[in-house]
Parts: C-alpha cells; structure tokens; sequence
C-alpha cells in the first residue's frame, strides 16, 4: 500500500485501524532492505494495522509535517494522531514489539 | 540440527554460507540488517569487479547468491548462545530455538557515538550516523561531520553534493582515509576541515538540532551554528552476548581468531569487522575472504568429528 500527499488524510488520518507508516527514499539503502520487512507486516498485520509506504521526494509535504528527517522513519498513527515513532533500520521482531504495546 | 548456523548477514556472513552451501553444509544465517553494514554505503568503488556500485545493491546481491544456495535467512537479532557439549544451541529475539553442530560468528560492528550531551535526544532530528540515509535532507543547509576515515571522508564528498556547508570535524592533525578521497575534500569549496579538534555537545532547540560546541575555539568561538551532525567515528564490535560462551576477545572486544578464523572456542568460527584479523583492514572484500575461510574451517572441523 502506497500513501500520498493528497490521499494522506483519507487514507491515513480518517482511517478507522491504525496506520503504520514507512517513510522512505529511492536512495537509501537501509530504506530499500525495510521492504521486505514492511511486507511481511503488511500480511501479517492485515486486519489490526494498515501498514503502508510514503515516498519522501514525491511527497515532502507530509514527511516535512511530521519533521521526518531522517529515513527509514515509521510513524504509527492511530485516530489521525501520532503514537509512535521508531527511526532507523528495524527488524521486523522489534517493530512488532514496539507497535504492538 | 544444522551442520553450521551463521550468525550475521553481512558480506563475511553472507560468504561464509556461500562457501557452506557448497560444501554441503546444511545452514541457517540469521542476521538483522540484509546485506549488513556495506548497506550504508553510498557508493563501493573498491570492490574488485564492481567497480561504483551501490552499497545496497552489492548487499542485496550477496544475499540473493546466499539465498540461490539453498541457505535458510532469517531476519532476527541473536539474543543467546549456549554451548552443550558438542552442540551449539541459539535463541532469537522472538523466541526461536535452533541448534547447530558448529557456528559462525559474524556480527561486525554497531556504530560508535559520541557519547555527549545531545546526541541520544536528537537522533533523527538532526544528528545521524548515515550520510546516505539522511544527507537529502540537508539540501543548502550547513552540516558538522565528526570524523576522518574512509568513512567520514567519503560521507563528506558524498555530502557535498547537498549540503550548503560542510565542517569536517576530526581530532587528530590530518585526515586518515584514501589519499583520493582527502584530495577531493581539500579541492573542494564547500568543505571545510576544522583538525585537533572534538564535539562536546550537540545544540538543539527542542525541535531539531541548531548547534554544536566544540573543545577548541573555531573562528573566535566554540559555538558553531549548524542544522545537522553526522557521526562517522568507527564502529564498536558487537560481541558482548558471545561473553558467556568464554570467548577470547582483546581488550576493545574484538574476537580473537587465528589464521584459520578459529576462536578459542571448539567449533565457533568468526569473520569480518568484528574480529581482530578484521581489524587489519576492515573492508567488504576482507570481510568475504575472512567467510569463506571459516566455513572451510566448519567444513573441516565436521569432518573430522
């Protein structure tokens, strides 16, 4: 599941299930080995949390919203706010572990 | 039972189970991060035959080999290692349990840091220990990055192409990484060296990172206004958990091996940046030799049991 500037509020804020955000960049190399992570979340997370992707270049609106300056970053949002934010290269079992408290 | 578990997915890791697989050792790898530390690399220009290939993709590719061989990866942090007389039994972060006949250790190195006032609070926000991760974000602004190896060195001509300042930060008199890179970085305009010289606090205003001060004054002052700071000081072996099997390590925590990658320890092989053979030279290209020399020597070993 990818996110946009424009479908963000929809998509993410007005979503009923908390969302997981994965901000990354074409160019980062930590950001590219979070794929496969990101997925295997995705399915397993599929009826309790949205799990999702947010392309920084093409959509600097949002990650400058919520300061992301630094990537990989995940944002947790649930009921449109921020509960959680882990920066930098996680495995999947310490993302569980943090998103699932 | 595994003939061989490798610990670490990192080049020594990931060719340690190439070498493995083809000499028919059943093995597992498990490690966190895909590729291991050469992920954070921007750009490799010295690995032969590959000649400015990205770190990722260099990472990306040994895992796809390791994976073509017929090992089994799993992306998890170790958490335990026991052994039980001729068994080697380990346990990941998520409960699992596997057990070997012999195991080898590549856990390389976590990034080393400052250690001042600052530094923990605004991690992300400003302060980084990768250029390639979050150097984009610093378009026009100006940056502090400590250090002066390789990495630092390379982290800073790759920085320039963003950044609007650079101040190169380093303790000692002179630049330490490859005559190459410390060329570019004199010749180059936007880069300033400030030598003999160390962060003491990193500045914020609550938000986001504005400063440093330093230990030296620096034009008049020991304050430096800046808006990010990037790490590159070496890295830090990650070998403590290995402690209860009564490892050797030297007094910095490197695991001592011999010149067949043997530890001390009957069975437990290790390779790459966490060694002290690493220390030699700690580069991609030694990490994979120093791996395919351990899991001859797990081959060997097996054998003769």
């Amino acid at each position: 599941m990818n996110f946009t500037d424009q479908d963000f509020e929809a998509k993410v804020l007005k979503s009923e299930l908390p969302v997981l955000v994965d901000f990354f960049a074409e160019w980062c190399g930590p950001c590219k080995m979070m794929a496969p992570v990101i997925e295997e979340l995705a399915e397993e997370l599929q009826d309790k949390i949205k799990v999702g992707k947010m392309n920084i270049d093409d959509n600097p609106a949002t990650a400058g919203k919520y300061g992301v300056m630094s990537i990989p970053t995940l944002i947790l949002f649930k009921k449109g706010e921020v509960v959680k934010t882990l920066i930098g290269f996680r495995s999947k079992e310490e993302i569980l572990k943090e998103i699932l408290n | 039972m595994y003939d061989t578990i490798i610990i670490g997915t990192g080049p020594a890791g990931l060719t340690a189970s190439i070498y493995a697989s083809r000499y028919k050792l059943a093995n597992l790898v498990i490690g966190k991060i895909p590729g291991g530390t050469i992920v954070y690399a921007h750009k490799v220009e010295n690995y032969p035959g590959l000649p400015g290939i990205a770190g990722a993709e260099l990472g990306q590719k040994m895992m796809g080999q390791a994976k073509g061989l017929g090992a089994e990866i799993l992306a998890e942090n170790v958490t335990e290692v026991r052994k039980d007389q001729e068994v080697f039994n380990i346990k990941t972060e998520s409960g699992k349990e596997f057990q070997a006949r012999s195991l080898i250790a590549a856990l390389g190195t976590e990034r080393r840091k400052l250690g001042v006032p600052g530094e923990k609070e605004y991690l992300g926000r400003g302060v980084s220990y990768c250029v390639t991760c979050d150097g984009p974000f610093f378009r026009n602004k100006t940056v502090v990055l400590v250090g002066g190896s390789n990495a630092a060195c390379s982290g800073a001509v790759h920085l320039s192409e963003y950044i609007g300042k650079l101040y190169l930060v380093y303790r000692k008199d002179e630049l330490r990484g490859d005559p190459i890179w410390i060329e570019e970085i004199k010749e180059n305009p936007k880069i300033e060296v400030i030598y003999k010289t160390n962060v003491t606090e990193i500045l914020g205003d609550g938000a986001k990172v504005t400063g440093v001060k330093l230990d030296v004054s620096h034009d008049g002052t020991t304050d430096l206004e800046t808006d990010g700071v990037f790490i590159e000081i070496g890295g830090v072996p990650a070998s403590s958990f290995l402690a209860p099997l009564g490892i050797e390590l030297d007094e910095n925590g490197y695991v001592k091996v011999d010149e067949e990658m043997r530890t001390n320890i009957a069975g437990l092989f290790a390779a790459g940046d966490f060694t002290t053979k690493g220390l030699i030279l700690q580069q991609t290209i030694t990490a994979c030799g120093q791996g395919a020399i351990a899991a001859s020597s797990a081959f060997k070993y097996l054998k003769s049991k």
